[in-house]
């Protein structure tokens, strides 16, 4: 016996399950195959979860959503292995609703997020992983698990399955990514208890902050290491492009350690206990590498899909819209009674008038300028800290003596007209 | 590039805080020893988050047990020498946070 369903949904996180929230709302048939024990159960992120595109699904989901600190405080540090240079953004005006983001534990997020879909009329399918899709032609008409007869069939089949999606692989969407288009991250949460965390962080009892880290805290590879504040927890983790790891000496708990370490790390989760430990892949290809995001009977959506402006640290917030944006899609499709790639198409169309391509296209050269060219890390954040060190250390040299040797050390193995490129090629990528 | 002054940790200390549902079924499996052999730089053993890979009388050896499911061996393996999948539904680690 086979079952049938208007839409499954392959993966169980935000993406997936706002897909399939925006559906059962419109009356249609769907079913969520995840394949942990629970959604959320296989999902790891930093931990900052967006307002705006959560609320455009369930508004004020925050007043029962598990949620864990509502961030106040964007601070920005660049380290060198002694020093920092610290700026920071903070707004009281975030505490009050409509806040504007919140630490969570994915895992408790997303199994929220899962009854409210199940509340809604989806139907969750728990502990079922998806092994292929199945094609009659050239159209997906289903999904083959690793059920006995686990064989579901829909009109359409959404692939939320996650940066690992070899479904989109194998259908031929993107060939298998290159270690440049993706950032090996690991993270530990730190257990302290809450009243330490608001003194360290000079927040209140609901309130937070993030850190993000550039420099030393990644060996000036490129990357970033950040601190969030949960309740009770302490997120830290760094994340670096695994072409830049996997050529380097480091194992990343290694570098992991070195940043927890640094003494002016230390002080943030001196005392706490490891509580969990973490590794995923954070697609950061960018624009560039969006694969194929529809064909006959499928959509793709969220990390699957690239969906991740690293530059600054968003992606569920993509996953979210671009999930709701593909439902809306398959119900304009299903008014038309075709699920063809050419109807589907409404989806990639209607993500190239979100904010989900745009900031994409934006940045789509940032990530390469940089990766190409190992200077931005090695050697102009490192600068910055010399010359901070060196202007604010008073030795009884003059101001100017000093600002000449910070001018000559910082064109010292690197010419001005590269200065001059850098600075003009990375200004071009960002602006 | 090369990292000095790395400081030592012990991997399972951090695995240990995990909760995993072992499949008796590897899902991670080496396609061709020979090829390991043939490999000298071994990024594998040094890459992976969860050091599952290790080289021992010479082979590789898959500890698969413990691995956290980034995907960086299959996409980081310079030989393609690695089958991943995911473990079965229900398997492998199950975070309780993030």
């Amino acid at each position: 016996m086979s079952i049938r369903q208007e839409v499954i949904i392959v993966g169980g996180g935000v993406a997936g399950l706002s897909a399939a929230y925006t559906l059962a709302k419109a009356g249609v048939e769907v079913m969520v195959l995840e394949r942990g024990l629970n959604s959320g159960t296989k999902n790891v992120m930093g931990g900052v979860l967006y307002r705006q595109m959560m609320e455009e699904m369930i508004p004020d989901f925050w007043k029962e959503a598990p949620l864990e600190r509502r961030i106040i405080e964007q601070r920005f540090w660049l380290m060198g292995k002694d020093s920092v240079t610290q700026s920071a953004y903070k707004d009281m005006s975030w505490d009050s609703p409509p806040y504007n983001n919140f630490t969570v534990f994915r895992s408790k997020f997303d199994q929220w997020f899962a009854k409210k879909c199940t509340e809604a009329g989806v139907l969750i399918l728990n502990e079922t992983l998806v092994t292929e899709c199945i094609i009659k032609g050239n159209k997906v008409v289903g999904v083959r698990t690793n059920r006995p007869d686990g064989d579901v069939y829909a009109d359409v089949v959404v692939l939320a399955d996650g940066v690992n999606s070899l479904l989109a692989k194998n259908l031929g969407f993107h060939k298998e990514w290159t270690s440049d288009q993706v950032a090996l991250a690991v993270m530990e949460e730190i257990k302290l208890p809450a009243k330490v965390i608001e003194e360290r962080f000079n927040v209140g009892p609901e309130t937070g902050a993030t850190i993000e880290i550039y420099g030393e805290s990644t060996q000036n590879m490129m990357g970033t290491a950040f601190i969030y504040t949960n309740k009770e927890h302490v997120s830290i983790g760094c994340g670096t492009l695994l072409s830049q790891l996997s050529k380097s000496n480091i194992k990343p708990y290694e570098l992991l350690e070195m940043l927890k370490q640094n003494p002016l790390v230390k002080p943030f989760i001196e005392g706490g206990e490891s509580a969990e430990y973490y590794a995923h892949l954070i697609p950061e290809g960018g624009y560039h590498s969006i694969p194929r995001l529809t064909g006959d009977g499928v959509l793709v959506i969220g990390d699957a899909a690239q969906l991740v402006n690293s530059i600054h640290r968003e992606g569920s917030n993509l996953a979210m819209t671009s999930g709701r944006l593909a439902a809306e899609a398959i119900l304009q499709a299903r008014r038309l009674g075709e699920f063809d790639e050419k109807t589907l198409s409404i989806y990639p169309r209607s993500l190239k008038e979100s904010f989900v391509y745009q900031d994409l296209a934006k940045y789509k050269d940032a990530v390469h300028i940089m990766e190409r060219n190992p200077a931005y890390f090695n050697h102009h954040l490192p600068a910055v800290n010399s010359a901070m060190k060196e202007i604010l250390t008073v030795d009884g040299k003059s101001k100017r003596d000093k600002q000449w040797l910070i001018v000559k050390s910082y064109f010292k193995g690197r010419s001005f007209l590269k200065v001059l490129w850098d600075l003009f090629t990375l200004g071009k990528a960002m602006k | 590039m090369i990292i000095e002054n790395i400081p030592t940790v012990n991997i399972e200390d951090k695995l240990f805080l995990n909760r995993y549902i072992v499949d008796e079924i590897p899902h991670l499996v080496i396609i061709d020893q020979e090829v390991c052999r043939g490999c000298t730089a071994k990024p594998c053993m040094t890459f992976c988050p969860a050091r599952v890979y290790e080289w021992k009388d010479d082979h590789t050896t898959v500890g698969y047990e413990g691995c956290l499911e980034c995907g960086a061996c299959r996409i980081a393996c310079s030989f393609n020498n690695i089958q991943w999948t995911f473990p079965r539904g229900g398997f492998g680690v199950q975070f309780r946070l993030a």
